[in-house]
């Protein structure tokens, strides 16, 4: 491999270097979906310290832009394979908010009743392949999907959502030299936050750019700002076409940042409050919300609209789960065997 | 049984033989079927088990692999999850160590995560077993770790007649399977069917009737116990030999059955004794058929090393006729 024809191929994974445009209906549907998210992470945080949502949950709050951007870039029949931080995913993808709620307090009425939990919450009927409790647990499915899809002659895509700190794990470099060398249509999506847990990239590794690592599979591969929806959405609408071309696979990382902890018992004494109010104020809701404004695009009563529906629609979601019975105990040795 | 006893005019093949067909025939009935793994295409399998199938069916459904074993079958998952039917091959059972979280965390435990909603009908082939002196890393015996994992099932064939039954039913299965092959009996021979046939998973087998003493059994195992049980015939020992052929889940029934009749068990396992597959069909036994046993349970099994290199200490470290004959005396005592 020359450098030049890597020049090349990295190219072509960028987005195209014009302003971002969206219609109305789609801003709206954008800011629903993030809102949707940011509530229902502020709501779990607060069942959370009231115990009402027992044991741990990885909080998606601050990240929004990216599930809501990349799924926005794809169809409804396409997969995602997600992470232990994927409540944003599941909504994103078309998760039925009182289902998750109610999945996350192990209710029966959850999707995968009262069985996944946050950890491993999914509606699978949505094309979502599950989060996972293991660090880069989704590669290797994701990847399976995507080789599914090209043996059936299929024109789906795959996109799988990891963290920066899943870039060590030994399974992602053998699944994306995999889905390369048999040019597979995924879309490896980092969700850059900057830290796995409590360990900083400079940390953990030499090499900070990510996207570097993709040269070693010959798979293009950029960066994009993960708090701006459109920049994240046409990245990703650029990857999902390479792939559906029967190009292969790509990389994208999406530089972004959680707002609490990694889970509720972390005090974040591995980053500064400066740095977390740098990061607040570009909050991709606010950033979207102004830019929406500013465009044209909606009206402040209509964002105030959105605003006002999705707090009403995350209170029945917990009201919902609040209220649903938990399992019967008949449930215990159901769906071990198909 | 009609199968059984149609059987003794069949053609013979190896149980390597039997294998391929099983394979062959599956992937010609049902397109969704792949073979995924390293080195099984035009190498045609360590074991020379996939032999002929990439000239067949090409690159597109028999897939050589880089050296990735988690990859392997962690994309075997996916596409069993998203509509394909994949055989995976793992070389040796030792590399399973490289798959455990794939195996462990997600194969086994997806449907149940997800509340049902999703199957992972994969098949992971792989093959262990001492017997060729290639030490440590490629003669191991892990069943047991694989039976500890609610959520898949593990199959462990004896005969060729087996191998290519179980192997039909568990491509055919919607659950994720192990199948364990045992590289000392690629190369024995058995009377096979030509058509298709399958044999229900979770059903052991009696392969010797008996009266005096039950012996449960599994893969090559089972060969050194009807060694055994020829020797002990000739002193007028009647034995019975259980070959289990499924490790999970586990054919208690017919277990007890042959202990309430015989009064006496002896498991001849060849993974390493300490905790191993023994140990718990020793325990259903004590819990299930305690008050027909006319004698302590009796375990034959691998001993608790490493498996040595040399072929003086390898044999040393595996139940051997003679070792089993001593064990089936101790509970006739």
């Amino acid at each position: 491999m020359t450098k030049s024809s890597n020049k090349t191929k990295t190219s072509a994974a960028k987005p195209v270097n014009k302003r971002s445009e969206c219609s109305k209906e789609q801003a709206r549907h954008y800011l629903r979906q993030m809102m949707h998210i940011r509530k229902f992470e502020d709501k779990m945080m607060d069942l959370m310290s009231k115990n009402i949502a027992q044991g741990g949950s990885h909080l998606y709050a601050g990240e929004e832009a990216v599930a809501v951007g990349a799924i926005a870039a794809i169809r409804p029949d396409d997969y995602i394979a997600s992470t232990h931080r994927g409540h944003g995913h599941c909504v994103a993808k078309g998760g039925k908010l009182n289902e998750l709620m109610a999945e996350i307090l192990g209710k029966a009425t959850g999707c995968c009743g009262g069985k996944g939990g946050s950890l491993h919450l999914a509606d699978v009927s949505t094309g979502n392949l599950g989060a996972n409790g293991v660090v880069a647990g989704g590669l290797g499915i994701a990847t399976g999907a995507a080789l599914s899809i090209k043996m059936r002659k299929d024109d789906k895509v795959v996109i799988c959502f990891f963290g920066d700190g899943a870039m060590n794990e030994g399974i992602v470099h053998e699944c994306m030299n995999m889905a390369s060398k048999w040019e597979l249509p995924i879309i490896f999506l980092v969700e850059n936050n900057l830290y796995g847990m409590s360990v900083a990239i400079a940390r953990s590794s030499r090499l900070e750019d990510h996207t570097k690592r993709a040269v070693a599979y010959d798979m293009p591969s950029s960066s994009v700002d993960g708090q701006d929806v459109l920049a994240v959405r046409d990245a990703v609408a650029t990857c999902a076409q390479r792939a559906r071309d029967g190009r292969g696979p790509s990389m994208l990382v999406a530089n972004t940042y959680r707002y609490y902890g990694h889970s509720r018992s972390d005090p974040r004494a591995y980053r500064t409050r400066e740095e977390e109010a740098y990061w607040h104020d570009r909050d991709p809701i606010k950033l979207f919300s102004a830019q929406c404004i500013e465009t044209g695009i909606l009206s402040e009563n209509e964002v105030k609209a959105v605003d006002d529906s999705t707090t009403e629609d995350i209170e029945q979601a917990t009201q919902f789960a609040v209220d649903s019975p938990m399992p019967e105990a008949s449930e215990l040795y159901t769906d071990v065997y198909a | 049984m009609t199968a059984k006893e149609t059987k003794q005019d069949q053609r013979i093949l190896t149980y390597g033989q039997a294998i391929n067909e099983a394979l062959d025939q599956e992937m010609a009935r049902d397109q969704s079927v792949f073979v995924m793994g390293e080195d099984i295409a035009i190498y045609g399998g360590a074991y020379s088990v996939t032999k002929g199938l990439w000239e067949k069916y090409g690159d597109e459904r028999i897939r050589d692999t880089g050296i990735s074993e988690g990859a392997i079958v962690g994309a075997g998952i996916g596409a069993a999850m998203t509509g394909m039917r994949p055989v995976v091959e793992i070389m040796y059972v030792d590399f399973m160590t490289l798959v455990m979280d794939q195996l462990c965390n997600q194969a086994a435990k997806l449907r149940y995560m997800f509340g049902g909603k999703i199957k992972v009908p994969l098949t992971i082939r792989t093959e262990g077993g001492a017997g060729r002196t290639l030490g440590a890393h490629h003669s191991q015996s892990l069943e047991s770790w694989f039976m500890h994992i609610p959520g898949i099932k593990v199959v462990m064939p004896a005969t060729p007649y087996d191998a290519k039954g179980l192997l039909l039913s568990s491509i055919r299965d919607d659950n994720t399977v192990v199948y364990i092959e045992h590289k000392m009996l690629y190369n024995t021979k058995g009377p096979v069917p030509e058509g298709e046939y399958t044999i229900p998973i979770g059903k052991a087998e009696v392969k010797r009737p008996g009266k005096d003493v039950s012996v449960f059994t599994y893969s090559r195992q089972l060969l050194f116990c009807q060694e055994a049980a020829e020797e002990l015939a000739n002193e007028g020992i009647d034995v019975e030999i259980v070959d289990l052929r499924t490790l999970l889940p586990l054919d208690v029934e017919t277990i007890v059955e042959s202990v309430r009749k015989t009064n006496r068990a002896v498991i001849v396992e060849e993974d390493t004794i300490t905790g191993g597959s023994g140990a718990e069909i020793g325990m259903r036994i004590v819990e299930e058929a305690f008050d027909y046993l006319d004698a302590p349970v009796k375990r034959v099994a691998g001993a608790d090393v490493p498996m040595p290199k040399s072929a003086a200490l390898e044999s040393l470290a595996i139940p051997s006729k003679q070792s089993i004959i001593k064990g089936i005396r101790e509970v006739l005592q």
